[in-house]
């Protein structure tokens, strides 16, 4: 299902392509899409095991099961090393869709000094600001005015071009000023950014009812100015179609693009939660549609993967995982002896920097 | 020539712009209107996409000065009134001071904050929240106490890989004058000896210098030198030189504007009884607001800052111990 709530005002230009390579190009889509979701959830169910023996993973272990689909729609749709993608706490499959190396989360969760983030933050919380892809914090919301600083960055500097830039939220960010500010702000400057909403029902416990009172979040899109778009996050399908709609507006000039995703988080806030809250009619709903094996069906229906090809991709995304695990688990733990303990990075600001 | 410490502001961010084209301003009334104070008057006429007004969203300016520093942009970033960066509070503690941190990519953001008291101004047009930002790391605090540092220091926030909160004081804006510039100015981190003398330290920053040097030139009639030292920066904070002036005079006032609980003043008197206990000959002292919202009328605005007349007793207090 998908909806655009305002109409475009001006109609989108279409790629005179024929209808094969149309469909050529969607499926390639769908199929890079399908892989980054297969080594998300088998990387998650990995990262799960770890966390319930004990040991290996100091912190929580946050996983984003039945949400891979909407999340690797948007990064598939992304220029790698142009656009700019700031995923959140439910985007293995989006972060990996838009590059960012197995190691980064093998490396950040088991906390190896040569990660990304070096042992002094950790799970999720990572990134490479460098790369566009800047690292979340865990208040929520804060992302969208980061990414629209960014763009607002590289326009101030003539070198915007055709850049957009991606932020990943929940339902429950969108409750927060930092939201609001965000994307009032970018609509301001109509900036070519794409806003992905997964409402996957509850922020943590909470349920939508509990979180606001609008009919539907997609109608704030209005309110804000923006263009908005539904779609059910569970079809990988209707997921790509609708970010490649988004995606492509944004790159032309339309300002920000509010996609809301319906779907359910298959599993706890973080696997140390039952998520006893979400009601057993909800789980058999459509909402609670498990995106990946929907994929496989869709997949298996165009013949797009035989039998043995399936095989052969988990086999070979099992085995990347099982590398960088393996290969993290034997780099070095940070040393606290060796750490430069200076929140400046200009160094000689830093008041008793050295560890006493 | 002669230019006021609003102007020196002024002309240091002229100054910024015209130095680096990845230097842009964003806050509130900073275009065309020139901001509530107008420190920003007619930049946008010079630098037309580098001047943007912005929503009235403390969060969002911050966020976007962390994203466009990531991107190498050196934002400065006005807030209306030191007041309203309280809304942007995460987004600067949480988000720009963790960062060079977190991640080993620094967050070259300023964010200026139009601070400390004039009459008539009431409890949210008045604060000084340079003690609530020392407390949290990876944040440089800088409070300019004269034009020249003013506009040095303004200039070198800007060139610092660090984010960098400045303490503008309001009460200075028009107040203090300056013949020139100098081309020159000391090092952010270093503190200054505002005014020398032998029988006790004030340590200060920002308008207090001018109270405390007020009150240095009353007790002066009593027979006595104070030493002035004017912090500068109050984080990174110059221990060696407060040490040096507390084992020169054997007494120590330290004097803020800023709420007493915590804060700056809390932090000096710290950092000299555990590394210059056997320096002092009586109880270091410290003297702050008082400990309620800052008051509206200027009869109780008077009483609740610290003046030179309140200085002056607390200092005969110090000399007596």
């Amino acid at each position: 299902m998908i909806r655009c709530l305002r109409r475009p005002p001006t109609a989108i230009v279409k790629t005179p392509a024929t209808a094969s390579t149309k469909k050529h190009s969607a499926k390639e889509s769908f199929l890079t899409a399908y892989r980054h979701m297969l080594s998300a959830r088998l990387l998650e169910d990995r990262l799960a095991t770890l966390y319930r023996a004990g040991g290996k993973i100091v912190g929580g272990v946050y996983l984003s099961r039945g949400q891979e689909a909407f999340s690797a729609a948007l990064a598939v749709q992304l220029k790698k090393g142009r656009d700019i993608y700031a995923g959140l706490i439910r985007d293995q499959a989006g972060r990996m869709a838009f590059g960012e190396p197995l190691l980064d989360t093998t490396r950040t969760y088991l906390g190896s000094a040569l990660g990304p983030m070096r042992g002094r933050d950790g799970n999720i919380h990572r990134g490479r600001p460098k790369e566009g892809m800047p690292a979340m914090i865990s208040h929520l919301g804060t992302s969208i005015s980061v990414v629209a600083g960014m763009l607002l960055a590289r326009r101030l500097q003539g070198r915007l071009g055709d850049t957009v830039g991606a932020a990943s939220v929940g339902d429950g960010a969108t409750s927060t000023g930092a939201f609001h500010e965000g994307l009032n702000m970018a609509a301001v400057e109509k900036l070519p950014m794409v806003i992905a909403i997964a409402n996957n029902q509850f922020a943590y416990s909470t349920p939508t009812s509990r979180q606001f009172a609008c009919a539907d979040l997609i109608e704030r899109a209005r309110g804000y100015g923006v263009e908005g778009y539904k779609v059910d996050g569970t079809d990988l399908g209707d997921c790509l179609d609708v970010f490649e709609k988004a995606v492509e507006r944004a790159r032309h000039g339309h300002g920000p693009q509010m996609i809301v995703g319906t779907l359910l988080r298959l599993s706890g806030h973080g696997e140390h939660d039952d998520a006893s809250y979400v009601p057993p009619q909800m789980r058999q709903s459509d909402l609670g549609r498990d995106c990946l094996p929907a994929a496989e069906k869709t997949i298996r229906s165009g013949k797009w993967l035989s039998d043995s090809e399936f095989d052969s991709l988990r086999i070979e995304v099992q085995q990347e995982i099982d590398q960088a695990f393996a290969q993290s688990m034997q780099e070095p733990a940070p040393d606290p002896y060796k750490e430069t303990w200076s929140s400046f990075s200009t160094l000689e600001l830093a008041d008793g920097w050295q560890v006493r | 020539m002669s230019l006021t410490y609003l102007e020196a502001i002024r002309e240091a961010q002229y100054e910024a712009l015209r130095r680096d084209p990845n230097v842009f301003l964003y806050g509130q009334d900073i275009g065309a209107f020139g901001g509530a104070f107008k420190a920003t008057k007619r930049l946008v006429d010079e630098f037309p996409k580098r001047v943007l007004d912005a929503p009235i969203s403390e969060d969002a300016m911050v966020g976007v000065a962390i994203g466009a520093a990531l991107e190498g942009a050196r934002p400065i970033i006005e807030m209306q009134f030191a007041d309203f960066s309280a809304c942007g509070f995460n987004q600067i503690v949480n988000h720009a001071g963790t960062h060079y941190w977190r991640t080993g990519v620094p967050c070259p953001i300023v964010i200026r904050l139009p601070s400390g008291g004039t009459a008539g101004s009431g409890p949210f047009h008045s604060q000084s929240m340079e003690s609530v930002y020392a407390h949290y790391p990876g944040l440089v605090i800088l409070t300019p106490a004269t034009v020249e540092d003013a506009y040095h220091m303004l200039l070198d926030a800007v060139a610092l890989d660090d984010p960098v909160i400045f303490c503008e004081h309001k009460f200075l804006y028009y107040h203090l004058k300056a013949d020139s510039l100098p081309d020159e100015a000391m090092p952010i981190g270093k503190a200054r000896i505002a005014r020398p003398g032998r029988h006790a330290t004030i340590v200060t920053y920002s308008a207090m210098v001018h109270e405390s040097i007020r009150a240095a030139e009353e007790l002066q009639h009593d027979g006595y030198q104070i030493e002035v030292v004017d912090l500068r920066s109050v984080k990174p904070m110059d221990t060696e030189t407060i040490l040096g002036s507390v084992a020169r005079t054997g007494r120590l006032l330290c004097v803020g504007e800023s709420f007493p609980w915590g804060g700056v003043c809390a932090e000096v008197i710290a950092r000299v009884v555990a590394d210059g206990f056997h320096l002092l000959d009586a109880p270091p002292q410290r003297l702050n607001s008082k400990d309620t919202p800052i008051p509206y009328h200027p009869n109780l605005w008077r009483a609740h800052r610290p003046t030179a007349l309140s200085i002056a007793a607390a200092l005969r207090k110090l000399l007596q111990d």
